[in-house]
């Protein structure tokens, strides 16, 4: 019986990679053959980088069960730090891929500082009310990296909250983050392949920890916190780290971003509510919990503004109407049941016809 | 006086925050929903003001009515179309459509008006005060938002408290099970909740835009979070929670423009809430929930 579910899991998991992979070759050869719109191209990377972002979100979501509406403020923390870091070692590491390796490493342990400091607080708080509070946190952050001036010369950091001349550089000083301009500069090293990388090390993060103890607890808090503290299980420590690993890993996507983009800044569009929103949509459309739900609909619902292009200043309406009228479909108590009749009445046809 | 000036326009901020923030917390309150799409009726009730009153040229009152008109048939169609199918359906399914329907409208907006900002004339005619010997200023928008505000409370309250209609909001907020068992009509209930919601969001709307002239498809998006803010802040929920957390909100952004930074009010703000919510995890006038194994 054990290796029977064992086993199960292993095929389950291996399609979930196996897809990634396909779509990565499916694409390479496509790219290689020239067959893919300069468009698409430029889709590629924010491709990988919304699968990750919907994947570590579901881990708070679906796996740990609390409505996170924050998610991209430690996108934001990992993409700032990171291109921080990249400007200030261009020079002294030479090698731009070593310097990106670091600056990965530098960009989800912000996240995660940043997600530990958050969740001690937050996770105190239930349901909407710890939603409110994690939006309000995702808006704090872009607000202060909004503001922020950061500066560097021979004496050293400069830092400021209120304008570019109260760093007080010298003549040689280089400004690195112009308060609402963003960094601009930063290396452009992310490619669809370190993006394809990294969306393989998030699964196998994610993947593993469900399938571990630690991860069977953190699902029976979700299940039930009273019946899982009362064996024993410490709630606190479990939600924490979660909370932390599904943030560092927001930090992994932000860093994607920040080396993608020539210049970074903290728009209401890529680290507000919105980009939180738009994250919590694909996680609930693909199914609260189901990884591979996610990653499927993180695809689907960013190639689809793009794929309804031709239809102009109609697609985003086209969009909201598609998404409303999926999740009437998937989630009405009326239309499930009308889906469950339709699923008998095919099942009940073959069986008449045997006994025909 | 000019801290005097300040106080009196964050108080009238607040005002606007409290009266969408009373539509929040009472669709919460009745439906347990965090109806997303709410701001964007602001934005809604705002183009009917202005066109019926820069485009054909009505009096600003028949455009108020025109567009809590328009606003209370919207807000009936959104809950009956897009909310009402999904009655014992996870929160999280119901919080995504209300997104969904957020997003619907800002591009409903955007294909009807366009994009570009367009320049709102107050529907305030009433003139500003002087006093203190012209020192300070009260504007005729803020005398008129902050009345308006302190009206519907007034009113929000003995509707709830002496009509039967009011009585039922109230017993479907407290258990919904039991109010059907009672015979209370809950769809009727709910959608009552909803109509009364976006008449007041089509008011919100008026003031809002009277005292900040420029719409656009997003106006009501950010005003909207932030009375969801003040909603949570005074206690989700509660009537008198909403306004009180409305109005210390305005007040807190409005102080904290004057004397800290422009730039981070937003953040304040958004820092006071958690540190409120810290302390008191239900909110200023929340009521504490007892969780049963």
């Amino acid at each position: 019986m054990k290796t029977k579910s064992w086993n199960k899991n292993w095929t389950n998991n291996a399609i979930t990679y196996g897809m990634v992979i396909a779509a990565y070759l499916i694409v390479q050869v496509m790219v290689n053959t020239g067959n893919i719109s300069s468009l698409m191209k430029g889709l590629l990377v924010p491709l990988c980088m919304y699968v990750i972002l919907a994947v570590s979100l579901n881990l708070t979501v679906g796996i740990l069960g609390e409505l996170s509406l924050g998610h991209a403020g430690f996108m934001c923390v990992g993409a700032f730090t990171s291109a921080v870091f990249s400007k200030c070692m261009q020079s002294v590491i030479p090698n731009t891929f070593v310097c990106f390796l670091f600056a990965l490493l530098v960009g989800a342990a912000a996240a995660a500082v940043c997600g530990i400091l958050i969740g001690i607080p937050v996770l105190r708080l239930r349901g909407d009310y710890l939603a409110i509070v994690t939006l309000a946190f995702g808006e704090i952050i872009k607000n202060i990296m909004n503001a922020i001036y950061l500066g560097k010369d021979s004496k050293g950091l400069h830092f400021s909250l209120k304008n570019a001349a109260a760093l007080n550089l010298e003549e040689d000083g280089e400004m690195i983050i112009k308060g609402a301009q963003g960094i601009t500069g930063t290396p452009k090293v992310s490619t669809f392949t370190i993006g394809v990388v990294l969306v393989l090390i998030t699964l196998f993060i994610i993947i593993n920890l469900v399938n571990s103890r630690t991860g069977r607890a953190i699902m029976s808090i979700r299940d039930n916190r009273i019946a899982a503290e009362s064996v024993g299980i410490n709630i606190t420590k479990y939600k924490l780290l979660a909370f932390t690993i599904s943030a560092s890993l927001a930090g992994v996507a932000g860093v994607l971003y920040a080396h993608n983009v020539s210049s970074l800044t903290a728009l209401p569009k890529n680290f507000g509510y919105n980009m939180s929103i738009m994250i919590l949509v694909f996680v609930v459309l693909g199914g609260i919990g189901n990884i591979r739900g996610s990653i499927i609909s993180a695809v689907i619902l960013t190639l689809l503004p793009e794929l309804l292009r031709g239809l102009n200043n109609y697609r985003m309406l086209i969009y909201a109407i598609v998404l409303i009228a999926m999740m009437l479909f998937n989630s009405s108590p009326k239309m499930i049941e009308f889906r469950e009749q339709l699923a008998e009445k095919w099942k009940k046809k073959p069986a008449q016809k045997k006994e025909a | 006086m000019s801290f005097v000036s300040y106080l009196i326009n964050g108080i009238s901020l607040g005002s606007v925050y409290a009266i969408i923030a009373l539509g929040y917390t009472m669709v919460y309150g009745i439906a347990k929903m965090l109806n997303f799409a709410h701001g964007d009726v602001i934005m809604m009730g705002a183009y009917v003001i202005f066109l019926a009153v820069s485009t054909m040229g009505m009096s600003p009152l028949v455009g108020v009515l025109a567009a809590v008109v328009v606003c209370t048939l919207l807000g009936m169609t959104i809950e009956r179309v897009a909310y009402k199918p999904l009655r014992g359906a996870s929160p999280l399914a119901v919080l995504i459509t209300a997104i969904g329907v957020s997003y619907l409208l800002q591009n409903i907006a955007l294909l009807l008006f366009g994009a570009n900002t367009k320049a709102f004339t107050s529907v305030v005619g009433v003139p500003a005060l002087r006093l203190a010997e012209g020192q300070l200023v009260i504007s005729g928008e803020t005398m008129v938002t902050i009345v308006s505000c302190i009206v519907i409370m007034v009113g929000l309250t003995t509707f709830i408290k002496k009509t039967k209609a009011g009585q039922a909001m109230l017993a479907v907020s407290e258990d919904r099970g039991a109010a059907t068992l009672m015979g209370i009509n809950v769809n009727g209930t709910i959608a009552l909740t909803f109509a009364i919601g976006s008449a007041l969001a089509a008011i919100a709307g008026a003031l809002l835009c009277s005292a900040y002239p420029s719409l656009t498809p997003y106006t009501g998006a950010m005003p909207g979070i932030k009375a969801f803010v003040a909603a949570v802040f005074g206690g989700i929920g509660s009537i008198p929670g909403a306004m009180i957390g409305g109005i210390l909100l305005g007040v807190i952004e409005n102080l904290s423009k004057a004397y800290i930074s422009s730039q981070l009010s937003d953040a304040i703000v958004f820092s006071v809430l958690i540190v409120v919510l810290l302390v008191k995890p239900t909110g200023i006038l929340g009521k504490k929930i007892n969780e049963k194994v």
